[in-house]
């Protein structure tokens, strides 16, 4: 979503509402319950959150200049830096070293760099569409956040074709975006 | 707290992806020993075979070799670029002065709007910013004032210690009627 992204792709830049704010934090904690304690440590509260209407439809929120959260449909996805300050927040998954060259330049990622052995998936069925943190094997950090395009047990029972539709990916335009 | 990288801006564990992993690692060396030493002077753990490992290696040492040769070949041609000062003929004896290729100076240290200015009122001139064909910004003055031209810009970057070559060309007058 965001190989080529730069601030020559935001349209407008406004100020939230407090009333949108106050929408915004409570669809954030519904969508990720984990956030719920740390959601005013994110969006402190009486500080501005900037919406930036990008190309495509895409929407960044921002607040004290750093792009927290982008949403192009209905779900908010947090962006890569959040994530690693708050690593725990956020459904994951895993994929195997052979994976990270190929995420990392932007290829959705394929089911059997999700059921080999250095992969990690959950136990529990999530559904597809569902919003999910890539890590790699033998990394600390998340490299990328996508959408899952087939759900959890489809991914490790049919085990071929996409598996995760990548959004954005460590190095990115997103990653790389300055206002 | 995350450790990102000052080189290639991605946590320093990525670095190894990246196109510029020597510079990464000489820079996580001289910054943060402990760290460098877990990553580099420690096996990597890793489900693949060491087939597997081997490939990833040599095509990440392929990338980022092509990235360096490619570096090199950038850093010649800026040495090679040149700045372009152009007498263009206007009448028969009038003539008129651009100047090309001035990205080529940092733009921190060369203002194109404000040496426009001063151009404008040191010769007592019309000076303006225009697209060239290439669709690139020249500056352009009205008057035959090549010489000072060269001699300011040659001051310029002799004083910012730059080196970029300065090429003064006279356009020859073609009686072109349209
Ligand atoms: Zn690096």
């Amino acid at each position: 979503m965001f190989k080529k992204f730069s601030k020559d792709d935001v349209h407008t830049r406004t100020n939230v509402k407090s009333s949108v704010a106050k929408t915004l934090k409570s669809k954030l904690v519904s969508q990720y319950p984990k956030l719920e304690d740390v959601i005013d440590e994110i969006i402190p509260k009486k500080v501005p959150i900037s919406l930036y209407k990008c190309e495509d439809k895409i929407q960044l929120y921002v607040v004290n200049n750093e792009i927290l959260f982008y949403q192009q449909f209905d779900d908010l996805i947090p962006e890569l830096r959040l994530v690693h300050k708050y690593p725990d927040a956020f459904p994951s998954v895993q994929v195997d070293r052979g994976a990270i060259k190929f995420v990392l330049s932007g290829a959705n990622i394929m089911c059997p760099g999700l059921t080999s052995p250095g992969a990690k998936l959950p136990e529990e069925d999530w559904p597809v569409n569902k919003i999910v943190v890539v890590y790699a094997e033998g990394k600390e950090n998340a490299m990328a956040v996508g959408k899952l395009a087939m759900s959890i047990n489809d991914i490790k029972t049919i085990n071929k074709d996409t598996g995760i539709e990548l959004y954005e990916y460590l190095n990115d335009g997103m990653w790389n975006f300055r206002d | 707290m995350v450790l990102y990288c000052e080189i290639c801006s991605l946590p320093v564990e990525f670095c190894e992806f990246g196109k510029s992993f020597k510079k990464c690692k000489l820079w996580l060396q001289s910054n943060n020993n402990e760290i460098y030493n877990k990553l580099y002077n420690s096996d990597i753990k890793s489900s693949l075979s060491k087939e597997e490992e081997e490939k990833i290696s040599n095509s990440l040492a392929k990338m980022q070799l092509k990235e360096e040769r490619k570096l090199e070949r950038d850093l010649i041609n800026l040495q090679n670029s040149k700045i372009l000062i152009k007498r263009i003929p206007r009448t028969k004896h009038k003539y008129i002065v651009a100047i090309a290729n001035l990205d080529l100076l940092d733009p921190n240290l060369f203002d194109m709007k404000k040496t426009c200015k001063k151009f404008a009122s040191k010769f007592a001139t019309g000076c303006s910013i225009s697209k060239n064909s290439e669709k690139k910004d020249e500056i352009v003055i009205q008057g035959d004032v090549a010489d000072e031209v060269e001699s300011y810009l040659r001051e310029f970057i002799d004083s910012n210690g730059i080196n970029i070559k300065i090429e003064h060309v006279t356009e020859r007058f073609t009686n072109k009627k349209k």
